[in-house]
């Protein structure tokens, strides 16, 4: 399992890439391998305005159907359309080709983990 | 004998539209020229239907084949948690077949079936008395119809005292998925709750998400984890204060049914899923009746049209203004809500505890067998259904699903994987009160065998599992990614 250290996390399991304004968002590898094989993603519509927790996209599993929130509170301007055909890519590469979305911030990032953080409370 | 599975003759089937010989006819039907009434004459078919023409031996075997491919309570044990898959004794058959019965039809007019009315207004009292809540409507069709129905009535009580704003409903991380979906569905949004360590409510965590906007609380008592919600009482009178209201989700009734009543705990509306709790046929997740019982302040919303009992007669009230109409064509699923009514009558009023009694003492007793082999997520006395998890096995390379896939193995069915969603590998376990301490034995010497298998690291035939049906380990993941819905005609 991996937990890059240049990335921010939540305790939903989620990455978040900062750069500038923009928040890239997806789910943590600790999450692709509990969710297993992810077979519909859900994605955010662009445009909408999001805060932060709130239920944004779904990612589907043969296991089960999870809601994703938003990491940070702003307005999605875009979204990964290529999980639509094929999602495998959360699974298979979810900090890089699996992103969800991405939000330009209208907030803080005060709430997010950082790698150790994150680290520490998948330990707990 | 130690377990049931065995490897038998199995035969592979087409699909009906496959079947090779598509133009063959075993029964010829009179041609319709010349009997269509000149009106319907451009809607008469031009082209033959396509409809697959087998012989009537080969029809049958189709279906039987199919049918030898499936495992059902009649085959075996079917521990499905949640799902209450008890047996459905061969009496209530001969009661719904009755000809008073069985050769009833909703337009019928009501003189002519009073005996059917009757029952089932019967059954609408006995309901009310087991819940707590004296109001029932018999049409919901199934559990999450009986959900939108409750949630429906909830919205039109918030809006008949002009508190439209009141359109959350709070729904904890543990509930069944077609909760927020019923809420969703009656136009509502939900706001998930975090359940506390003990896999509970935890009601500062319910406080801090009521408010103004708060128009219901939607719980499973007991919960999805087996678990009885000990802070029931408060949890209702919180809600209560806030200006909300408490749905039942009754999924999990047969853990309470004549013991405890929802309506005593402070729920407001609750529904009975009466082919799980009581008895019906469990084919192919249908047919069912979930019935939805509330309190006085609910009542006047109940749907209609509905039974009322006058002096001398059963009869169906039809309109009512401040009703949210019909939610279904007729007063309900008729013949699954007689089969729940000869269920409850053959235990009576006196009985019906032990239905609860015995679907909890069974569900601790696979508890406490498989306690040291297999971890347990929240501790202490279940209800109707244990919570294990596949911890103790992951560490051997065995995950929920392959102990699932070896039950078939040694011939039975699964329990439910995967759920609830708050604990990792969850296998939740109902014996429900119709198994045997024999039944429930050879079950827990099959996990037993597995667990150990685990420990020695013989864990082939589990990782292969399941080698005895027709058809092996099917790849869910492709099933659900490139699924194939509709058949095409290649000619």
């Amino acid at each position: 399992m991996t937990i890059p250290v240049d990335l921010k996390y939540t305790k939903e399991h989620e990455w978040v890439r900062i750069e500038g304004d923009v928040a890239t968002f997806g789910i943590s590898d600790h999450a692709q391998e509990a969710l297993g094989d992810i077979v519909f993603v859900e994605l955010p519509e662009v445009g909408r305005t999001v805060d932060a927790g709130e239920a944004c996209a779904v990612v589907e599993s043969v296991k089960a159907v999870s809601d994703m929130y938003a990491p940070v509170a702003g307005e999605v301007i875009e979204v990964n359309e290529a999980l639509e055909s094929s999602p495998e890519q959360v699974n298979t590469n979810p900090y890089g080709t699996g992103w969800i979305a991405k939000v330009k911030m209208s907030g803080d990032t005060a709430e997010l983990l950082s790698d150790d953080e994150y680290n520490t409370f998948l330990e707990e | 004998m130690k377990y049931s599975a065995t490897s038998g003759i199995q035969h592979e089937e087409p699909l009906l539209f496959e079947h090779a010989h598509k133009a063959a006819e075993s029964i010829s039907l009179p041609g319709v020229a010349g009997n269509v009434p000149a009106a319907l004459e451009t809607f008469a078919r031009k082209a033959p239907a396509g409809i697959p023409g087998l012989s009537e031996p080969e029809a049958v075997r189709h279906f039987v084949r199919l049918s030898q491919w499936n495992h059902g309570i009649e085959t075996g044990f079917y521990p499905l948690g949640s799902c209450t898959m008890k047996y459905n004794p061969r009496v209530n058959e001969q009661v719904v077949r009755l000809p008073g019965l069985a050769h009833v039809h909703p337009d019928q007019p009501e003189e002519s079936v009073q005996g059917v009315l009757a029952l089932l207004y019967e059954l609408q009292t006995w309901l009310g008395e087991i819940s707590g809540l004296p109001h029932v409507t018999l049409q919901p069709a199934a559990g999450a119809h009986g959900e939108l129905t409750g949630m429906m009535m909830i919205r039109a009580y918030h809006d008949s005292r002009n508190d439209t704003k009141r359109r959350k409903v709070l729904v904890p991380d543990s509930a069944h998925g077609t909760n927020p979906a019923s809420a969703v569905l009656a136009g509502m949004h939900t706001v998930e709750i975090k359940s506390g360590a003990n896999g509970r409510i935890d009601p500062d965590v319910l406080r801090a998400n009521l408010d103004d906007e708060t128009a219901a609380l939607m719980l499973t008592n007991p919960n999805t984890t087996g678990m009885f919600e000990s802070d029931i009482a408060d949890i209702c009178r919180l809600v209560h204060e806030a200006g909300g209201l408490v749905y039942g989700d009754g999924a999990n009734l047969n853990a309470l049914v004549g013991i405890a009543r929802p309506g005593d705990m402070g729920i407001d509306c609750l529904h009975i899923n009466v082919h799980k709790t009581f008895a019906t046929p469990h084919g192919g997740g249908g047919p069912g009746a979930g019935p939805v019982a509330v309190n006085d302040t609910l009542s006047p919303f109940l749907p209609v049209p509905r039974i009322e009992q006058a002096r001398d007669s059963y009869n169906i009230v039809k309109t009512d203004d401040s009703s949210i109409g019909p939610v279904f064509g007729s007063i309900g699923q008729t013949g699954v809500l007689l089969r729940a009514a000869a269920y409850i009558a053959a235990f009576g009023r006196e009985h019906l505890h032990k239905i609860a009694e015995d679907a909890v003492l069974n569900a601790n007793y696979v508890r406490v067998r498989l306690t040291d082999a297999y971890h347990v997520p929240f501790p202490g006395l279940c209800k109707h259904e244990c919570l294990l998890t596949d911890e103790i096995q992951n560490k051997h390379g065995v995950k929920t699903l392959d102990i699932a896939k070896r039950l078939i193995d040694l011939g039975f069915h699964p329990m439910t994987v995967y759920f609830p969603l708050i604990v990792h590998g969850a296998m939740l376990i109902e014996p429900t009160e119709t198994e045997s301490k024999n039944t429930l034995d050879t079950f827990c010497d099959a996990m037993l065998e597995i667990a150990k298998q685990c420990e020695t690291g013989d864990t082939e035939a589990i990782h292969d599992a399941p080698m005895m049906p027709i058809r092996r380990r099917l790849d869910e993941t492709q099933a659900a990614r490139k699924p194939v819905l509709v058949w095409h005609d290649d000619d």
